[in-house]
Protein backbone atom coordinates (compact mmCIF):
# COMPACT_ATOMS: atom_id res chain seq x y z
CA UNK A 1 0.00 0.00 0.00
CA UNK A 2 1.42 3.18 -0.81
CA UNK A 3 2.30 6.07 1.50
CA UNK A 4 -0.12 9.44 0.79
CA UNK A 5 1.02 12.20 3.54
CA UNK A 6 -2.28 14.44 5.01
CA UNK A 7 -0.09 18.17 4.66
CA UNK A 8 0.62 17.90 0.56
CA UNK A 9 -1.32 18.22 -2.74
CA UNK A 10 -1.56 15.90 -5.36
CA UNK A 11 -1.20 15.93 -8.91
CA UNK A 12 -2.74 13.11 -11.02
CA UNK A 13 0.79 12.25 -12.59
CA UNK A 14 1.57 11.38 -8.95
CA UNK A 15 4.03 14.37 -8.48
CA UNK A 16 3.52 16.02 -4.94
CA UNK A 17 3.37 19.81 -3.58
CA UNK A 18 3.58 21.75 -0.54
CA UNK A 19 3.79 25.30 -0.94
CA UNK A 20 5.33 27.68 1.62
CA UNK A 21 5.61 31.38 1.06
CA UNK A 22 4.80 31.74 -2.33
CA UNK A 23 7.16 28.87 -3.23
CA UNK A 24 6.36 25.19 -4.07
CA UNK A 25 8.44 22.12 -3.03
CA UNK A 26 7.97 19.24 -5.59
CA UNK A 27 8.40 15.53 -5.15
CA UNK A 28 7.27 12.35 -6.30
CA UNK A 29 5.22 10.42 -5.10
CA UNK A 30 5.79 7.06 -2.95
CA UNK A 31 3.18 5.12 -5.30
CA UNK A 32 5.15 6.75 -8.48
CA UNK A 33 8.59 5.15 -7.44
CA UNK A 34 7.04 2.37 -6.36
CA UNK A 35 5.58 1.88 -9.93
CA UNK A 36 9.24 3.09 -12.04
CA UNK A 37 11.05 0.86 -9.86
CA UNK A 38 14.39 1.83 -9.17
CA UNK A 39 15.25 5.92 -10.39
CA UNK A 40 18.40 5.88 -12.09
CA UNK A 41 18.84 9.08 -13.71
CA UNK A 42 16.57 12.56 -13.57
CA UNK A 43 16.15 15.74 -15.51
CA UNK A 44 14.60 18.42 -13.50
CA UNK A 45 15.20 21.10 -15.74
CA UNK A 46 17.15 24.26 -14.68
CA UNK A 47 16.91 26.95 -12.74
CA UNK A 48 14.95 29.68 -14.68
CA UNK A 49 13.00 27.82 -16.44
CA UNK A 50 9.41 28.83 -16.52
CA UNK A 51 6.80 25.71 -15.99
CA UNK A 52 3.05 25.55 -16.87
CA UNK A 53 0.82 23.68 -14.65
CA UNK A 54 0.12 19.65 -15.73
CA UNK A 55 2.47 20.41 -18.56
CA UNK A 56 6.16 18.23 -18.45
CA UNK A 57 9.26 20.33 -17.12
CA UNK A 58 11.45 16.79 -16.41
CA UNK A 59 11.63 13.75 -16.45
CA UNK A 60 12.42 10.62 -14.22
CA UNK A 61 14.03 7.56 -15.49
CA UNK A 62 14.41 4.00 -14.16
CA UNK A 63 16.64 1.04 -15.87
CA UNK A 64 13.73 0.80 -17.87
CA UNK A 65 11.77 3.51 -18.90
CA UNK A 66 11.69 7.59 -18.83
CA UNK A 67 8.46 9.19 -17.59
CA UNK A 68 7.77 13.01 -17.18
CA UNK A 69 7.52 15.00 -14.13
CA UNK A 70 5.27 16.83 -14.93
CA UNK A 71 4.65 20.23 -12.91
CA UNK A 72 1.83 20.49 -10.36
CA UNK A 73 2.03 24.62 -10.46
CA UNK A 74 2.39 27.17 -13.30
CA UNK A 75 6.04 29.25 -12.08
CA UNK A 76 9.39 29.61 -12.56
CA UNK A 77 12.19 26.85 -11.38
CA UNK A 78 13.86 28.84 -8.48
CA UNK A 79 15.80 25.69 -6.89
CA UNK A 80 17.12 22.19 -8.07
CA UNK A 81 17.80 19.90 -5.39
CA UNK A 82 21.25 18.35 -6.64
CA UNK A 83 21.37 15.95 -3.65
CA UNK A 84 18.79 14.06 -5.53
CA UNK A 85 20.01 14.94 -9.04
CA UNK A 86 23.49 13.18 -7.68
CA UNK A 87 21.34 10.23 -5.84
CA UNK A 88 18.38 9.73 -7.73
CA UNK A 89 18.26 6.25 -5.43
CA UNK A 90 16.54 8.41 -2.81
CA UNK A 91 13.06 9.07 -4.47
CA UNK A 92 12.60 5.32 -4.01
CA UNK A 93 14.41 5.46 0.08
CA UNK A 94 12.28 8.30 0.90
CA UNK A 95 10.08 9.78 -1.46
CA UNK A 96 8.43 12.35 0.50
CA UNK A 97 11.52 13.28 2.46
CA UNK A 98 12.92 14.70 -1.21
CA UNK A 99 12.24 16.96 -3.10
CA UNK A 100 12.62 17.69 -6.83
CA UNK A 101 12.36 21.41 -7.69
CA UNK A 102 11.34 24.02 -5.93
CA UNK A 103 8.66 26.36 -8.19
CA UNK A 104 7.63 30.35 -7.40
CA UNK A 105 4.20 29.72 -8.07
CA UNK A 106 2.64 31.95 -10.39
CA UNK A 107 -1.27 32.23 -9.63
CA UNK A 108 -2.26 30.28 -6.39
CA UNK A 109 -5.45 29.90 -7.76
CA UNK A 110 -4.25 27.00 -9.44
CA UNK A 111 -3.37 25.01 -6.12
CA UNK A 112 -7.51 24.34 -6.09
CA UNK A 113 -6.82 21.73 -9.37
CA UNK A 114 -4.48 19.32 -7.17
CA UNK A 115 -5.72 16.99 -4.95
CA UNK A 116 -5.63 16.64 -1.20
CA UNK A 117 -4.55 13.37 0.01
CA UNK A 118 -8.12 12.15 0.40
CA UNK A 119 -8.45 12.97 -3.09
CA UNK A 120 -5.24 11.13 -3.80
CA UNK A 121 -5.82 8.16 -1.83
CA UNK A 122 -8.91 8.27 -4.11
CA UNK A 123 -7.26 8.03 -7.28
CA UNK A 124 -4.79 5.31 -6.25
CA UNK A 125 -7.75 3.11 -5.55
CA UNK B 1 -2.84 -13.49 -23.36
CA UNK B 2 -0.87 -16.47 -23.34
CA UNK B 3 0.70 -17.78 -19.94
CA UNK B 4 4.11 -20.16 -19.16
CA UNK B 5 3.67 -22.73 -16.81
CA UNK B 6 5.16 -21.00 -14.54
CA UNK B 7 2.74 -17.71 -14.27
CA UNK B 8 1.57 -18.90 -10.88
CA UNK B 9 4.77 -19.48 -9.39
CA UNK B 10 5.84 -16.22 -10.84
CA UNK B 11 2.87 -14.24 -9.61
CA UNK B 12 3.52 -15.93 -6.29
CA UNK B 13 6.58 -14.50 -5.81
CA UNK B 14 5.56 -11.06 -6.56
CA UNK B 15 7.32 -10.62 -9.88
CA UNK B 16 5.96 -7.50 -11.42
CA UNK B 17 4.56 -9.04 -14.20
CA UNK B 18 4.25 -8.12 -18.38
CA UNK B 19 2.53 -8.80 -21.53
CA UNK B 20 5.93 -9.51 -24.37
CA UNK B 21 5.07 -11.44 -27.06
CA UNK B 22 1.37 -12.26 -26.15
CA UNK B 23 2.55 -13.71 -23.24
CA UNK B 24 2.45 -12.52 -19.47
CA UNK B 25 6.02 -12.64 -18.39
CA UNK B 26 7.82 -11.55 -15.00
CA UNK B 27 9.58 -8.27 -15.95
CA UNK B 28 11.24 -8.38 -12.10
CA UNK B 29 11.20 -9.85 -9.07
CA UNK B 30 13.23 -7.50 -7.03
CA UNK B 31 14.58 -4.96 -9.09
CA UNK B 32 16.27 -4.69 -12.49
CA UNK B 33 19.54 -3.70 -11.60
CA UNK B 34 19.92 -6.25 -8.50
CA UNK B 35 18.85 -9.17 -10.89
CA UNK B 36 21.48 -7.76 -13.63
CA UNK B 37 24.19 -7.85 -11.37
CA UNK B 38 23.23 -11.10 -10.05
CA UNK B 39 23.68 -12.97 -13.53
CA UNK B 40 27.53 -11.05 -13.96
CA UNK B 41 28.67 -12.12 -10.69
CA UNK B 42 27.02 -14.72 -9.54
CA UNK B 43 23.66 -16.45 -11.38
CA UNK B 44 20.52 -16.09 -12.47
CA UNK B 45 17.30 -18.01 -13.33
CA UNK B 46 14.72 -16.99 -16.06
CA UNK B 47 11.65 -18.24 -17.28
CA UNK B 48 11.52 -18.30 -21.62
CA UNK B 49 9.37 -20.43 -21.80
CA UNK B 50 7.38 -17.94 -24.26
CA UNK B 51 10.13 -19.15 -26.59
CA UNK B 52 8.73 -20.78 -29.74
CA UNK B 53 9.77 -23.92 -31.10
CA UNK B 54 9.73 -25.21 -34.33
CA UNK B 55 10.58 -29.29 -35.44
CA UNK B 56 11.78 -29.05 -39.35
CA UNK B 57 12.10 -33.11 -40.23
CA UNK B 58 13.24 -34.98 -42.86
CA UNK B 59 15.20 -36.17 -46.11
CA UNK B 60 15.84 -32.23 -46.93
CA UNK B 61 15.82 -30.98 -43.63
CA UNK B 62 19.46 -29.48 -44.20
CA UNK B 63 19.14 -28.42 -47.32
CA UNK B 64 16.19 -26.53 -46.49
CA UNK B 65 17.45 -24.91 -43.70
CA UNK B 66 20.46 -23.83 -45.62
CA UNK B 67 17.14 -21.89 -48.42
CA UNK B 68 15.72 -20.89 -45.31
CA UNK B 69 18.73 -18.89 -43.66
CA UNK B 70 21.71 -16.84 -43.30
CA UNK B 71 23.83 -18.74 -42.04
CA UNK B 72 25.41 -21.95 -43.21
CA UNK B 73 24.60 -25.30 -41.69
CA UNK B 74 26.85 -28.32 -42.04
CA UNK B 75 25.24 -31.31 -43.16
CA UNK B 76 27.98 -32.81 -40.42
CA UNK B 77 26.66 -30.39 -37.34
CA UNK B 78 25.49 -32.76 -34.65
CA UNK B 79 24.27 -31.72 -31.14
CA UNK B 80 25.64 -28.22 -32.22
CA UNK B 81 23.43 -25.01 -32.01
CA UNK B 82 23.25 -22.59 -35.16
CA UNK B 83 22.72 -18.60 -35.03
CA UNK B 84 20.74 -17.57 -38.23
CA UNK B 85 18.50 -15.21 -39.38
CA UNK B 86 15.65 -15.78 -41.58
CA UNK B 87 14.79 -13.13 -44.44
CA UNK B 88 11.96 -12.19 -46.26
CA UNK B 89 12.42 -12.01 -50.56
CA UNK B 90 13.02 -8.44 -49.64
CA UNK B 91 16.16 -9.20 -47.09
CA UNK B 92 13.91 -7.94 -44.77
CA UNK B 93 14.12 -10.06 -41.12
CA UNK B 94 11.24 -12.43 -40.45
CA UNK B 95 12.99 -13.49 -37.55
CA UNK B 96 16.59 -14.72 -36.13
CA UNK B 97 16.82 -18.08 -34.46
CA UNK B 98 18.98 -20.68 -32.55
CA UNK B 99 18.87 -24.18 -35.02
CA UNK B 100 19.61 -27.28 -32.85
CA UNK B 101 21.04 -29.80 -35.18
CA UNK B 102 20.18 -33.45 -34.50
CA UNK B 103 21.48 -34.32 -37.89
CA UNK B 104 21.21 -33.06 -41.15
CA UNK B 105 17.48 -34.42 -41.19
CA UNK B 106 16.38 -33.44 -37.27
CA UNK B 107 16.52 -29.67 -36.56
CA UNK B 108 15.04 -28.01 -33.85
CA UNK B 109 14.36 -24.09 -34.14
CA UNK B 110 14.03 -21.71 -31.40
CA UNK B 111 12.30 -18.70 -32.17
CA UNK B 112 11.07 -15.52 -30.98
CA UNK B 113 7.45 -15.60 -28.66
CA UNK B 114 6.30 -12.72 -30.88
CA UNK B 115 7.42 -14.09 -34.32
CA UNK B 116 6.28 -17.58 -33.83
CA UNK B 117 3.05 -18.11 -35.77
CA UNK B 118 4.18 -15.91 -38.00
CA UNK B 119 7.52 -18.07 -38.70
CA UNK B 120 5.44 -21.16 -38.72
CA UNK B 121 3.66 -20.25 -42.08
CA UNK B 122 6.73 -18.58 -43.17
CA UNK B 123 8.71 -21.66 -42.69
CA UNK B 124 5.34 -23.96 -44.12
CA UNK B 125 4.74 -21.85 -47.14
CA UNK B 126 8.43 -22.61 -48.25
CA UNK B 127 8.08 -26.55 -47.90
CA UNK B 128 7.86 -27.16 -51.83
CA UNK B 129 10.38 -29.55 -53.31
CA UNK B 130 12.12 -30.39 -49.90
CA UNK B 131 11.08 -33.46 -48.59
CA UNK B 132 10.59 -31.88 -45.25
CA UNK B 133 7.53 -32.22 -42.41
CA UNK B 134 7.30 -28.71 -40.17
CA UNK B 135 5.70 -28.98 -36.94
CA UNK B 136 4.81 -26.21 -34.11
CA UNK B 137 6.07 -27.73 -31.20
CA UNK B 138 6.05 -25.22 -28.95
CA UNK B 139 3.26 -26.36 -26.58
CA UNK B 140 5.43 -29.50 -25.59
CA UNK B 141 8.03 -27.74 -24.41
CA UNK B 142 8.88 -24.99 -20.95
CA UNK B 143 12.56 -23.44 -20.92
CA UNK B 144 14.65 -22.39 -18.27
CA UNK B 145 17.21 -20.41 -18.29
CA UNK B 146 20.45 -20.28 -15.88
CA UNK B 147 23.17 -17.90 -16.67
CA UNK B 148 25.98 -16.69 -14.88
CA UNK B 149 29.34 -17.65 -13.50
CA UNK B 150 28.09 -19.84 -10.96
CA UNK B 151 25.57 -21.88 -13.84
CA UNK B 152 27.36 -24.59 -14.02
CA UNK B 153 28.19 -25.36 -10.15
CA UNK B 154 24.48 -24.81 -9.74
CA UNK B 155 23.63 -27.25 -11.92
CA UNK B 156 25.94 -29.42 -11.78
CA UNK B 157 24.46 -29.94 -7.92
CA UNK B 158 21.77 -31.70 -9.95
CA UNK B 159 22.99 -34.25 -12.48
CA UNK B 160 25.70 -36.61 -12.97
CA UNK B 161 26.43 -35.29 -16.87
CA UNK B 162 29.78 -33.96 -16.95
CA UNK B 163 28.93 -30.50 -17.83
CA UNK B 164 32.24 -29.91 -18.78
CA UNK B 165 32.02 -31.85 -21.80
CA UNK B 166 29.08 -29.15 -23.07
CA UNK B 167 30.97 -26.29 -24.76
CA UNK B 168 29.40 -23.09 -25.69
CA UNK B 169 26.99 -23.63 -28.42
CA UNK B 170 26.38 -27.54 -27.95
CA UNK B 171 23.39 -29.19 -26.26
CA UNK B 172 22.51 -32.76 -24.57
CA UNK B 173 20.00 -34.87 -23.28
CA UNK B 174 20.38 -36.12 -19.91
CA UNK B 175 18.91 -36.02 -16.40
CA UNK B 176 18.36 -33.58 -14.19
CA UNK B 177 16.74 -34.66 -10.60
CA UNK B 178 15.65 -37.54 -12.35
CA UNK B 179 13.83 -36.05 -15.20
CA UNK B 180 15.13 -35.88 -18.99
CA UNK B 181 15.84 -32.33 -20.19
CA UNK B 182 17.50 -31.06 -23.79
CA UNK B 183 20.14 -28.68 -22.19
CA UNK B 184 22.74 -26.13 -24.45
CA UNK B 185 25.43 -24.08 -23.11
CA UNK B 186 23.98 -21.20 -24.18
CA UNK B 187 22.05 -17.94 -23.55
CA UNK B 188 20.93 -14.38 -23.91
CA UNK B 189 23.18 -12.69 -21.37
CA UNK B 190 26.80 -12.56 -22.56
CA UNK B 191 27.91 -15.18 -19.28
CA UNK B 192 28.34 -18.86 -19.41
CA UNK B 193 25.15 -20.45 -18.56
CA UNK B 194 22.15 -22.94 -19.61
CA UNK B 195 19.13 -23.37 -21.55
CA UNK B 196 17.21 -26.47 -20.42
CA UNK B 197 13.55 -27.14 -22.30
CA UNK B 198 11.73 -29.98 -20.46
CA UNK B 199 8.31 -31.45 -20.66
CA UNK B 200 5.44 -29.38 -19.14
CA UNK B 201 5.03 -31.26 -16.38
CA UNK B 202 8.86 -31.36 -15.28
CA UNK B 203 9.38 -27.96 -15.00
CA UNK B 204 8.30 -26.21 -11.62
CA UNK B 205 9.82 -28.58 -9.92
CA UNK B 206 13.29 -27.64 -11.51
CA UNK B 207 12.67 -24.23 -10.93
CA UNK B 208 12.10 -24.25 -7.61
CA UNK B 209 15.42 -26.46 -6.98
CA UNK B 210 17.36 -24.40 -9.14
CA UNK B 211 15.90 -21.16 -7.49
CA UNK B 212 16.51 -21.74 -3.65
CA UNK B 213 20.37 -22.28 -4.07
CA UNK B 214 21.63 -19.95 -2.53
CA UNK B 215 23.72 -18.29 -5.31
CA UNK B 216 20.50 -18.22 -7.87
CA UNK B 217 19.06 -14.89 -8.22
CA UNK B 218 15.23 -15.23 -9.85
CA UNK B 219 15.53 -12.61 -12.97
CA UNK B 220 12.85 -11.56 -15.33
CA UNK B 221 12.52 -10.07 -18.79
CA UNK B 222 13.73 -6.65 -17.78
CA UNK B 223 17.55 -7.93 -16.89
CA UNK B 224 17.27 -9.88 -19.84
CA UNK B 225 17.21 -6.89 -22.40
CA UNK B 226 19.90 -4.94 -20.12
CA UNK B 227 22.74 -7.98 -20.15
CA UNK B 228 21.26 -8.70 -24.00
CA UNK B 229 22.56 -5.30 -24.53
CA UNK B 230 25.39 -5.07 -22.43
CA UNK B 231 26.68 -8.57 -24.83
CA UNK B 232 25.92 -6.62 -27.56
CA UNK B 233 22.85 -8.96 -28.73
CA UNK B 234 20.65 -7.90 -30.92
CA UNK B 235 16.68 -8.14 -30.42
CA UNK B 236 14.30 -8.36 -32.99
CA UNK B 237 11.77 -5.34 -33.48
CA UNK B 238 14.67 -3.41 -32.34
CA UNK B 239 18.05 -3.71 -33.94
CA UNK B 240 17.19 -6.28 -36.69
CA UNK B 241 13.86 -6.51 -38.35
CA UNK B 242 11.68 -6.62 -41.98
CA UNK B 243 13.19 -2.87 -41.97
CA UNK B 244 16.78 -3.85 -41.17
CA UNK B 245 18.24 -6.68 -42.83
CA UNK B 246 21.44 -8.19 -40.89
CA UNK B 247 23.96 -6.66 -42.86
CA UNK B 248 22.84 -3.21 -41.51
CA UNK B 249 22.73 -4.54 -38.23
CA UNK B 250 26.21 -5.85 -38.28
CA UNK B 251 25.56 -9.39 -37.97
CA UNK B 252 27.49 -10.46 -41.28
CA UNK B 253 28.91 -12.77 -39.18
CA UNK B 254 25.60 -14.43 -39.15
CA UNK B 255 25.16 -14.32 -43.44
CA UNK B 256 27.06 -16.79 -45.60
CA UNK B 257 26.96 -14.95 -48.89
CA UNK B 258 28.71 -17.59 -50.83
CA UNK B 259 25.92 -19.74 -50.35
CA UNK B 260 21.60 -18.63 -52.12
CA UNK B 261 19.41 -18.62 -49.35
CA UNK B 262 16.06 -16.36 -49.35
CA UNK B 263 17.12 -12.76 -49.10
CA UNK B 264 20.43 -13.59 -50.13
CA UNK B 265 20.38 -11.74 -53.94
CA UNK B 266 19.31 -8.46 -52.18
CA UNK B 267 21.54 -8.81 -49.58
CA UNK B 268 24.60 -9.35 -52.57
CA UNK B 269 23.88 -6.49 -54.26
CA UNK B 270 23.99 -4.16 -51.28
CA UNK B 271 27.03 -5.24 -50.43
CA UNK B 272 28.32 -4.26 -53.52
CA UNK B 273 26.65 -0.70 -53.86
CA UNK B 274 27.94 -0.38 -50.18
CA UNK B 275 25.29 0.04 -47.05
CA UNK B 276 23.59 3.48 -46.70
CA UNK B 277 22.47 2.71 -42.92
CA UNK B 278 24.24 1.26 -40.35
CA UNK B 279 23.63 -0.26 -36.60
CA UNK B 280 26.17 1.34 -34.29
CA UNK B 281 26.53 1.35 -30.47
CA UNK B 282 26.75 4.76 -28.86
CA UNK B 283 28.28 6.18 -25.73
CA UNK B 284 26.58 9.65 -24.46
CA UNK B 285 28.95 12.40 -23.40
CA UNK B 286 27.20 13.88 -21.44
CA UNK B 287 24.33 12.89 -18.53
CA UNK B 288 20.96 11.63 -20.12
CA UNK B 289 19.45 8.22 -21.45
CA UNK B 290 18.84 7.85 -24.80
CA UNK B 291 16.00 5.45 -25.24
CA UNK B 292 14.11 3.84 -28.22
CA UNK B 293 13.18 5.90 -31.00
CA UNK B 294 15.37 9.17 -30.02
CA UNK B 295 16.21 10.72 -32.55
CA UNK B 296 20.25 11.31 -33.71
CA UNK B 297 21.53 14.38 -35.03
CA UNK B 298 24.78 15.37 -37.24
CA UNK B 299 25.25 18.81 -38.67
CA UNK B 300 21.96 19.93 -38.13
CA UNK B 301 20.23 17.07 -39.35
CA UNK B 302 18.67 13.85 -38.15
CA UNK B 303 20.57 10.93 -39.86
CA UNK B 304 19.21 8.24 -37.55
CA UNK B 305 17.51 6.94 -34.30
CA UNK B 306 17.98 4.94 -31.58
CA UNK B 307 17.07 1.11 -31.38
CA UNK B 308 17.88 0.43 -27.18
CA UNK B 309 19.42 2.50 -25.21
CA UNK B 310 20.06 1.85 -21.13
CA UNK B 311 21.90 3.54 -18.37
CA UNK B 312 23.45 -0.16 -17.57
CA UNK B 313 23.93 -1.11 -13.85
CA UNK B 314 27.42 0.01 -12.68
CA UNK B 315 27.93 2.32 -15.37
CA UNK B 316 27.80 6.43 -15.40
CA UNK B 317 27.48 6.88 -18.88
CA UNK B 318 24.91 5.80 -21.06
CA UNK B 319 25.39 3.38 -23.77
CA UNK B 320 22.68 2.65 -27.26
CA UNK B 321 22.59 1.35 -30.21
CA UNK B 322 20.85 3.66 -33.33
CA UNK B 323 19.97 2.99 -36.77
CA UNK B 324 22.28 5.86 -38.63
CA UNK B 325 23.29 7.16 -42.12
CA UNK B 326 26.07 4.96 -43.00
CA UNK B 327 28.17 8.61 -43.83
CA UNK B 328 27.80 8.74 -39.78
CA UNK B 329 28.79 5.01 -38.77
CA UNK B 330 32.51 5.50 -38.17
CA UNK B 331 34.02 4.20 -34.80
CA UNK B 332 34.77 7.82 -33.39
CA UNK B 333 32.69 9.85 -35.55
CA UNK B 334 30.70 12.23 -33.34
CA UNK B 335 27.13 13.26 -33.26
CA UNK B 336 24.28 13.77 -30.51
CA UNK B 337 20.88 12.66 -29.23
CA UNK B 338 17.88 14.64 -28.86
CA UNK B 339 16.90 13.91 -25.80
CA UNK B 340 13.23 16.10 -24.78
CA UNK B 341 14.92 19.50 -25.22
CA UNK B 342 18.55 18.86 -25.13
CA UNK B 343 20.73 17.81 -28.49
CA UNK B 344 23.51 15.34 -25.72
CA UNK B 345 26.51 14.84 -27.75
CA UNK B 346 27.70 10.92 -28.09
CA UNK B 347 30.17 9.18 -29.78
CA UNK B 348 30.16 6.48 -32.49
CA UNK B 349 32.19 3.23 -29.90
CA UNK B 350 32.72 -0.06 -30.88
CA UNK B 351 29.84 -2.68 -29.31
CA UNK B 352 32.12 -4.40 -26.75
CA UNK B 353 30.33 -3.07 -23.42
CA UNK B 354 31.21 -6.31 -22.14
CA UNK B 355 33.82 -9.06 -21.66
CA UNK B 356 32.23 -12.33 -22.18
CA UNK B 357 33.61 -15.36 -20.85
CA UNK B 358 32.24 -17.84 -22.52
CA UNK B 359 32.97 -21.82 -22.02
CA UNK B 360 34.55 -22.68 -25.76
Amino acid sequence: MSKVLENLLYSKSHEWCLVEGGVAKVGLTDYAQDSLGSVVYLDAGEVGDKVKQFAEFGAVESVKAASDLMAPVSGEIVEVNQEVLDNPELLNSDPYGHWIVKIKVSDEKELDNLLDAKGYRELLE
Amino acid sequence: MKKTVLYEEHVRRNAKIVEFGGFLMPLFYTDIIKEHMAVRESSGLFDVSHMGEIRVRGKDANRFLNRLLTSFIPEDGKMKMYYGLMLDFQGGVVDDLMAYAYGPEDYLLVVNAANKDKDFAWISARKEGFDVSVVDESDLFSQLALQGPEAKNVLGRFTDYSLDQLKLFQFDHFQISGKEFLVSRSGYTGEDGFEIYGANADILALFSELAAEPEVTLCGLGCRDTLRFEAAMPLYGHEIGPEIDPLVAGLAFAVDLEKDFIGSDVLRKEKEEGLKRKVVALELLDKGIAREGYEVEADGKVIGKITTGYLLPGRTRALAFALVDADHAKIGMEVSVRIRKDLVPAVVRNKKFLDKKYIR
